[in-house]
């Protein structure tokens, strides 16, 4: 079953098309990374998708039903969540409370609730605090321990890739947008992140599409890859199909290489 | 007594950074320019939990009245409540929100205003307090959100802006619109809270002021801070930190927002309003002005100065920056507070450095015997009388006072000592130690014989001064936690 269908997606700014008449379907339970060149437009597909922006033309179906048009916390509620390219962490909220307050889309306490302590609020509160446990101990003791009460800003870089995905599954998703989650990161981050993408899968049960560079993650993680260069689909199918396709090749190394003879 | 959970910082002295902390981190965190011993203090006191020290300084607050009997130290004990209250409120805007908001200080104007219309003889309408303090929070809250509005689609200055100008509008209609608000003459005889049977609480007791007002005002206090200290702790305060730290991951994270940013203007808005309504009823009147920007500047100094975000951090910043500004109204008392000022940063300095305690001494000696050499030429230079008591007396052998100073004297006095302040920063060495005594001296030239003849500007400049070295040695205000905008 289609989870995600996008049919169609087009979006310029002023004369330049970021994304132009794109067709994108991601079944449920599926891993699918998104390759192409800089400036290619996937960022730019996360943000349409995620709602930040919204598409001229073409319709984006998130378990049937359009989410065109809906507030970018009305999609998260709707169970899309994501990271970002550039981290974007509360940085100068705890570790536990960054985790916390993106529990906020399927909490209901209200302020007069929360003033007055309901037992209903705390039992929340209490749900809010396990959760965060949960997502930051899928983590191992990266994110744990001491580094539980500390404030994000003092987290490493490669700890502040974790603790966004920690971030983006409190949401309760069932997709998770993943932009360039290695990026930055040294080879043996790079191989744990792999490693980490399909144990995502496999315990919180999410499809993940996902932004990425490094070829062996690309390689290690996807079902289906898809390229795009210039805001359109260039090559669709498995990590060996795209990657010796002509045009993809052609995209990341320009004409006249190894195909033109 | 940190406001959301203390991080635990430890600072790089005997101990060294704890265990798998960033060394980065643990160096830079204490950068705060404490002795090493005051910051191990400050660690233990972050452990007693916020309840008891709450109930300790409202405890101490109960007391006050019992000890100190002058009708007008109550009423400015009062006015420092009325302060934490309104820095209360400001913080969840500005601390928590994140939105600068310049415009609150007019809530505090609609409570007061809607408490005087509400209830004197202006219209004829007296509702009980029951009624229409509850109701004046409403409206608070409403206004809140209407001003809330614009936050929508404006962040940062050009918010800022828009609420400045709301703050403007509010003063333009309540002094024109004169058959509703009075005008610039205000609403006159605001009635008194009353009580259930029909008892008025009386501001005025024998001619003093009533100590009852001092015990609403703490109770308004405890609420409000134990409610929103809860909020704060709950998602709807994780959300509100989280709009302040990035808005767009915040929304991207389920967190509406554009909502948030109303409900954090109208809490701010209407603890305003409370806090209004409890100025009107004590003072029995209220005039435009009251609410404009010297109020605004005051409570941002509060807020600022405290540690904007941190609960405990704007009280305190109320709670010193209230009583300060009342005692330097007075000219013994500002006298006392500036050279005990001047005395205490060269001694907290001077132990560090040697070369600032002989440039201490070396003042001390300058001025003695510049005064000297002053009366030996003409006897008018030194004529001035500073006024009474044992260290007034002292000051007058040490600075010059002219008996008629020239006119010309103030401004040059005044530019002169800011241009050697700002030579004094530029210079390095021995040079700077040489040119700090002549600068300290006439800046203490200038406060005698300038700004004590003019208390009203002096004390807003004090202030200001206060806050630039606080600024300076902890920019995040004296509770705040450590802020760190790009890593």
């Amino acid at each position: 079953m289609e989870l995600l269908e996008l049919t169609g997606v087009s979006l310029s700014f002023g004369g330049l098309k970021v994304v132009d008449a794109l067709d994108l379907h991601v079944k449920e339970g599926e891993i699918v990374s998104v390759i192409g060149p800089n400036g290619a437009g996937k960022t730019t597909l996360f943000n349409l998708i995620t709602g930040i922006y919204r598409p001229h033309t073409g319709d984006i179906r998130f378990d049937g039903q359009s989410i065109v048009g809906l507030e970018p916390h009305q999609i998260c509620c709707r169970g899309i969540s994501r990271t970002f390219q550039t981290l974007r962490l509360f940085l100068n909220m705890s570790v536990k409370e960054n985790v916390m307050a993106a529990c906020y889309g399927h909490t209901k306490a209200g302020i007069f609730r929360s003033m007055l302590r309901t037992p209903g609020m705390r039992r929340e509160e209490r749900e809010i605090e396990e959760i965060a446990r949960k997502r930051l101990s899928f983590f191992g003791q990266r994110l744990m321990g001491y580094r539980w009460e500390q404030p994000a800003y003092s987290l490493s870089y490669a700890n502040r890739r974790r603790l966004e995905i920690a971030r983006a599954t409190a949401t309760n998703p069932r997709m998770l947008l993943l932009d360039e989650p290695a990026a930055g990161m040294n080879p043996a981050e790079t191989h744990e992140i792999t490693e980490l993408i399909g144990q995502l899968r496999k315990e919180g049960g999410y499809t993940i599409l996902v932004i990425e560079h490094d070829m062996h993650v690309v390689e290690g993680i996807s079902d289906r890859v898809v390229a795009l260069d210039h805001g359109t689909k260039i090559a669709e199918g498995s990590f060996e199909q795209v990657a010796t396709n002509e045009k993809v090749v052609e995209a990341y190394l320009g004409l006249n290489t190894m195909s033109s003879k | 007594m940190s406001d959301s959970t203390p991080h635990g910082f430890h600072s790089t002295g005997a101990e060294g950074p704890a265990i798998g902390q960033d060394e980065w981190v643990a160096r830079h965190a204490d950068v705060r320019f404490l002795p090493a011993r005051l910051s191990v203090v400050e660690r233990r006191l972050r452990v007693v939990p916020w309840w008891a020290w709450l109930t300790l300084f409202v405890g101490v607050l109960c007391l006050f009245p019992v000890v100190e009997t002058s009708g007008y130290v109550r009423q400015v004990a009062f006015q420092t409540v009325l302060y934490m209250l309104l820095a209360l409120g400001l913080n969840v805007v500005v601390g928590w929100g994140g939105l600068l908001d310049l415009g609150y200080v007019a809530f505090y104007g609609i409570g007061a205003y809607a408490y005087a219309l509400l209830d004197s003889p202006h219209y004829g309408i007296h509702l009980p307090t029951l009624v229409s303090v509850p109701l004046i929070v409403l409206i608070g809250a409403a206004a809140g959100l209407v001003l809330g509005l614009p936050s929508w689609r404006l962040t940062g200055d050009y918010l800022a802006i828009v609420t400045l100008f709301f703050l403007q509008l509010f003063q333009t209609v309540t002094t024109n619109w004169q058959n509703v608000t009075g005008g610039p003459f205000g609403i006159l005889n605001v009635d008194p809270f009353g009580l259930p049977g029909g008892h008025k609480l009386n501001t005025e007791h024998s001619g003093v002021f009533a100590v009852s007002y001092l015990y609403v005002a703490l109770a308004f206090f405890v609420v409000v801070f134990v409610a929103l200290r809860l909020l704060n702790n709950s998602r709807t305060g994780r959300a509100w930190r989280s709009l302040r730290e990035d808005p767009l991951a915040a929304e991207a994270m389920g967190m509406p927002v554009n909502w948030l940013k109303l409900l954090a203007f109208s809490c701010g808005a209407a603890v305003a309003a409370l806090t209004g309504s409890l100025y009107a009823a004590l003072f029995a009147n209220v005039f435009p002005l009251t609410f404009y920007f010297v109020t605004l500047i005051t409570i941002y100094t509060m807020v600022i100065l405290g540690g904007s975000g941190n609960q405990a951090g704007v009280v305190l910043g109320a709670l010193i920056i209230s009583p300060l500004l009342e005692l330097l109204r007075d000219a013994d008392k500002s006298r006392i507070l500036f050279f005990a000022a001047l005395v205490g940063s060269f001694a907290i300095l001077g132990r560090r450095s040697r070369r600032i305690a002989i440039v201490a001494g070396a003042t001390l000696v300058f001025g003695f015997v510049l005064h000297a050499i002053a009366r030996g030429i003409d006897g008018g230079w030194v004529a001035g009388q500073p006024g009474a008591g044992s260290f007034a007396r002292f000051v007058e052998h040490w600075v010059i006072a002219p008996g008629h100073p020239a006119r010309w004297i103030a401004p040059i006095a005044y530019v002169g000592v800011i241009a050697a302040a700002l030579l004094c920063t530029m210079l390095r060495g021995v040079i700077r130690d040489v040119a700090l005594v002549p600068t300290v001296y006439l800046g203490a030239f200038v406060w005698e014989n300038v700004m004590l003849s003019k208390p009203d500007p002096a004390r807003y400049i004090v202030l200001g001064l206060i806050l630039i070295v606080l600024m300076v040695i902890r920019p995040n205000g004296l509770l705040g936690e450590r802020r760190v905008e790009i890593v």
